[in-house]
């Protein structure tokens, strides 16, 4: 029932994405940028939280997750450290993915040659 | 005799010939309906290079070579290349010659590059300023891909007003004397701005520029769109096509029998994706090298009005938010009794 | 100026009513079941490492990790621009489509060198994606710091 529900939700965000991309002709780059912010505010009023406890990675895989993951991790710091933690919490939350494409990006410059489309 | 006539149009009077010309594409050119009219067909876009840049380079230097290897003429009696492409710094044609030591002028037209190179040229050799000049533009997908869109590995979808940079060099030489079709006039564009401003939308901008232009040659010339056997503008593709030919009707011009777009013929719609047709400096230069000049030669069109077009943007003016000027050259090119 | 603003806008509402539209509907459905397809796969991932005993934070990094992974490979072989012409924001959206924007470039961009080209050019896409979520971060945490 999970993968259904995941299905469902990761689904309908892309179809978001997608309209985003041909009505209003914007760049890909944009549309991340956008969800990014989406993710994450809509992670601090509360209401991704909900939406990820349905959908499962339905909500965390696509970039709205990455935006809610560091809306978690910022609100989390500021319990632990106070303001402190406003500054640290959101990359802290977000180290290891960042990490790993970089590490991932790196390496597979290194093996990969550009391709024709 | 008038060497211009009203105010955009030159008359050429001594008859320079387009003596022969020479085209190289890349693989996806040569999977296209005009495959079997140019000369080299590389099947590598890399053409044997490490970088996109250093590809295109190549093919403008295998090129040029081929076109002077064809005419079996040397290096030393060329008296001036007049070129130019896409890239930053008109690098891909730059250096692409840099080894042939012959005089140089570098010109930026965007995808306008080969009707400018062609009237500069017939204007040296009509002037009697030189004997043997080459024209030539290139451009390469990849390398246009990289500098004004989005590397190539990138998940992308291309709008359906896009269209496809065409890979490959096209050169010819205008000679004073010689067989082939003669350069006749040579209808210097003004720069339009429709206020156009998506990139993904080239046709849509440079429709109102060959609009321009070609109503000012028939104006300055006299001439009638029924004059000629073929009008061919560059790369304004399918939708620049229509809205060229509606512009043109409301001018009082009908287009509709001889007009035809570089970009429409050099790619097949429907099995090559390339969405509205071809594009680039390439587009033009070799449709008319390869596939225009071949008909010529055969006497199966006489008398072709080619109209390239081209987009002056940057990747700087349209991220600050400005729309895209554009400007058309047109050339008439004539077989003589 | 040869063209005033009205004409401009004469011609460009003229443009709009003749070009060709994305198929918006059918892009849709396309990236409906492309984006679900990996979220699905994201899931199993999660999964599997909860089964392994990995604490929800931990299985969620090691579903980014590993889709990220993929992406790369992707990636590097053209793939993954291939998917992304069918799938469109259906291969942009997840984290797969973040890995490519960074991967793509660091691959296309190499040739001007590991500083200048790789390096910078890595986070061309990625850069602002992580710049403002940071910054959003930043107003989330103290306007939660301050009601907190």
């Amino acid at each position: 029932m999970d993968y259904v529900r995941a299905f469902i939700v990761g689904g309908l965000i892309c179809v978001i994405g997608q309209i985003l991309i041909d009505k209003t002709k914007l760049m890909s780059g944009r549309i991340l940028v956008i969800f990014v912010i989406a993710g994450c505010i809509l992670g601090g009023l509360g209401i991704y939280e909900a939406l990820a406890d349905f959908g499962g990675a339905g909500a965390t895989v696509p970039l709205t997750g990455f935006g809610y993951n560091l809306a978690k991790g910022v609100m989390k710091e500021v319990d632990n450290n106070g303001l402190i933690g406003v500054l640290t919490g959101g990359l802290k939350a977000s180290a290891g993915g960042i990490s790993a494409a970089i590490l991932f990006a790196f390496l597979a410059s290194l093996v990969f040659e550009p391709k024709e489309k | 005799m008038d060497k211009r006539l009203g105010k955009q149009t030159l008359k050429f009077d001594n008859c320079p010939v387009i003596t022969e010309t020479s085209s190289i594409t890349g693989p996806k050119e040569g999977e296209g309906p005009l495959s079997s009219y140019f000369d080299i067909i590389r099947q590598d876009v890399l053409n044997g290079c490490e970088s996109w840049e250093k590809a295109e380079s190549q093919y403008v230097h295998d090129n040029i070579k081929h076109l002077c290897e064809k005419a079996k003429t040397k290096f030393e009696d060329i008296d001036y290349i007049i070129s130019g492409d896409l890239l930053n710094q008109d690098s891909g044609t730059m250096f692409g010659i840099r080894d042939f030591g012959v005089p140089n002028l570098g010109i930026f037209g965007a995808c306008s590059t080969m009707g400018e190179a062609i009237g500069l040229g017939a204007i040296l050799v009509d002037g009697g300023y030189a004997k043997k000049v080459i024209s030539s533009a290139s451009s390469h997908f990849c390398s246009a891909e990289k500098q004004f869109r989005f590397p190539l590995d990138l998940g992308t979808q291309r709008p359906p007003t896009s269209t496809w940079t065409v890979t490959g060099a096209g050169s010819l030489i205008i000679s004073d004397k010689g067989n082939g079709p003669c350069v006749t006039h040579f209808t210097v564009g003004k720069i339009i701005d429709m206020g156009i401003k998506d990139p993904n939308n080239m046709g849509a901008a440079m429709a109102p520029a060959a609009v321009e232009t070609i109503y000012a040659h028939f104006q300055d010339t006299g001439r009638k769109p029924d004059y000629y056997d073929v009008i061919a503008t560059g790369d304004l593709g399918y939708l620049g096509k229509e809205i060229l030919l509606k512009m043109l009707t409301e001018k009082g011009l009908d287009l509709s029998k001889n007009y035809t777009d570089c970009g429409i013929e050099i790619f097949d719609k429907e099995t090559q994706d390339t969405h509205c047709g071809g594009s680039g400096c390439a587009c033009s230069a070799v449709t008319f090298c390869g596939y225009f000049y071949d008909k010529l030669m055969k006497k199966e069109i006489n008398r072709i009005l080619f109209v390239p077009t081209g987009a002056l943007m940057s990747t700087t003016t349209s991220q600050q938010g400005e729309s895209i000027p554009s400007i058309a050259y047109a050339v008439s090119i004539e077989n003589m009794e | 100026m040869i063209n005033s603003k009205e004409e401009k806008q004469k011609y460009s509402d003229m443009v709009d009513s003749m070009a060709p539209k994305s198929p918006i509907f059918s892009n849709c459905i396309k990236a409906f079941i492309s984006g679900g397809l990996i979220c699905i796969l994201g899931q199993f991932i999660n999964n599997m490492a909860q089964n392994y005993g990995l604490n929800s934070d931990d299985a969620s990094l090691v579903t980014s990790v590993v889709l990220i992974f993929i992406s790369a490979v992707l990636t590097g072989f053209g793939l993954y621009g291939k998917l992304g012409k069918f799938c469109g924001a259906g291969t942009i959206v997840p984290i797969t489509g973040f890995a490519n924007s960074m991967v793509s470039p660091a691959i296309e961009f190499k040739k001007e060198g590991m500083v200048f080209g790789l390096g910078a050019k890595m986070f061309i896409i990625a850069g602002p994606v992580i710049i403002y979520g940071v910054l959003s971060s930043i107003v989330v945490g103290f306007i939660y710091y301050l009601l907190g």
